[in-house]
């Protein structure tokens, strides 16, 4: 997006449980160039002995604003998840470096070839973040390109921006989110629950003769299994965009 | 640095000299590519130099042929990640380039799937990469970038380019896929050269 990404120090202005293992953490960030819908950033925490430990994370916001909005799950092994979730606190500071990332982005298109071309996001668990920030971008935008998120999460109770999806949903900008549940669907959900699987992946995404833009966000395994089964299933997977995490 | 954030405190124990800056050690093999990993067979693989004067060109067997090695080193990953000792098989970039005459100094590796980077040429010899088939002792996972993919130990990750089939000598160094998205031309992990 724009020149070379700096370190900011950014101040935590809100922190609300978003499920029971993972917060939003609202940053003020003076001096923050904005970012696109899809970016990252670079968070570092420095003890008073000088160490310091650095993440990457996907960011919700998008746009110029310099409210940078993260949601964080807590990986109980990590180092930097557990502080980010468990004792960070409002006020508190940390440093970032951003916005980071020129491929995993959305943006609006600005001519109709682009728009007639509908988008298939595809997000196991936390991998939602980056696409809120797409989504959030298309409605703030109005813009008039299908957007389908296929959202594979455990329960009910792990969905992240679970009452922004919904809105969304009946927003200014064409949105169809179909969630898959994992250990546990809501009550009376009409298919039980189990995982993503090649069919169900057939049936929920934009078929391939509409030439979506894929883009998947997940674990690894996740993520290697999507997109071989897009390949599969006839999708072009020459410019998917794959995000993947896991291991640290 | 004055700045601290509250709360949070070092784990204790010495940090081992082999990290560079703003790295954490790992165990597992995390994956990290831009898009779809593409399924190259062993039969249909090739490698191919192309130099101002022409293409030098190789099969799966004449190119292992070159002579495989077994090397350990540490890789760094721009996400923070490093890897520590870690065992690889290939062939060293100096056989590959044993016999070949170039006055070009710069080099675009290129990936089946279309993924390219930038290296200086003298960056890739005297022993500092490799055309890489195996890692902890297996063949190369397709996600990791197998059948075989370049490592360039000393320089961040993405340098290392999965599912590798060429390399092109270019007069003049130029970004490659990520560099032409924020990445460092460099890569530097002990400077942090992780941006441009």
């Amino acid at each position: 997006m724009i020149g070379r990404p700096s370190w900011y120090v950014a101040t935590v202005m809100a922190i609300a449980e978003e499920t029971a293992n993972a917060n939003r953490i609202t940053l003020e960030v003076p001096g923050w160039p904005g970012n696109d819908a899809g970016q990252h950033l670079d968070v570092r925490l420095t003890a008073p002995d000088g160490y310091q430990a650095s993440r990457s994370y996907s960011i919700a916001s998008a746009g110029p604003s310099t409210k940078v909005e993260l949601a964080v799950d807590k990986i109980p092994t990590g180092e930097v998840s557990p502080f980010l979730v468990d004792i960070l606190m409002r006020r508190d500071q940390l440093e970032v470096r951003g916005p980071l990332g020129g491929w995993f982005i959305w943006q609006p298109p600005t001519n109709t070839t682009d728009a007639r071309r509908p988008v298939q996001l595809i997000a196991g668990g936390s991998g939602i973040v980056p696409f809120i920030s797409m989504i959030r971008s298309h409605q703030a935008a109005a813009d008039s390109t299908v957007f389908r998120l296929l959202y594979a999460v455990r329960a009910p109770d792990d969905v992240f921006y679970k009452h922004e999806l919904e809105q969304a949903q009946q927003g200014r900008a064409p949105l169809h989110v179909h969630f898959i549940y994992s250990r546990r669907t809501p009550p009376g959900w009409a298919v039980p629950h189990g995982r993503l699987t090649r069919d169900v992946l057939a049936a929920a995404a934009i078929p391939p003769g509409q030439h979506p833009r894929l883009f998947v966000c997940g674990s690894t395994g996740f993520t290697e299994q999507a997109l071989s089964w897009l390949s599969e299933l006839g999708y072009d997977t020459t410019d998917t965009r794959a995000e993947r995490f896991g291991g640290s | 640095m004055a700045f601290i954030t509250r709360g949070f405190g070092s784990r204790g124990g010495q940090r081992d000299g082999r990290l560079p800056p703003g790295q954490t050690q790992v165990s597992d093999w995390p994956v990290l590519s831009a898009g779809a990993t593409p399924q190259v067979q062993t039969q249909d693989w090739q490698f191919t130099v192309a130099t101002e004067t022409g293409q030098h060109r190789w099969g799966w067997n004449d190119f292992r042929e070159l002579g495989m090695e077994d090397f350990s080193v540490d890789i760094h990953c721009v996400t923070h990640w490093s890897r520590l000792a870690m065992a690889w098989r290939g062939v060293p970039l100096d056989a590959v380039f044993e016999n070949i005459d170039t006055s070009y100094g710069f080099v675009m590796a290129h990936s089946y799937g279309g993924y390219t980077t930038n290296i200086a040429l003298d960056e890739l010899l005297d022993g500092q990469a490799w055309i890489a088939f195996e890692a902890d002792g297996k063949p190369l996972e397709p996600e990791h970038g197998g059948p075989a993919r370049l490592v360039v130990p000393h320089l961040y990750f993405w340098k290392s380019a999965k599912w590798v089939t060429g390399l092109s000598m270019m007069s003049h160094d130029a970004p490659g896929f990520w560099e032409e998205r924020g990445y460092n031309l460099h890569g530097n992990p002990w400077t942090e050269e992780r941006y441009s």
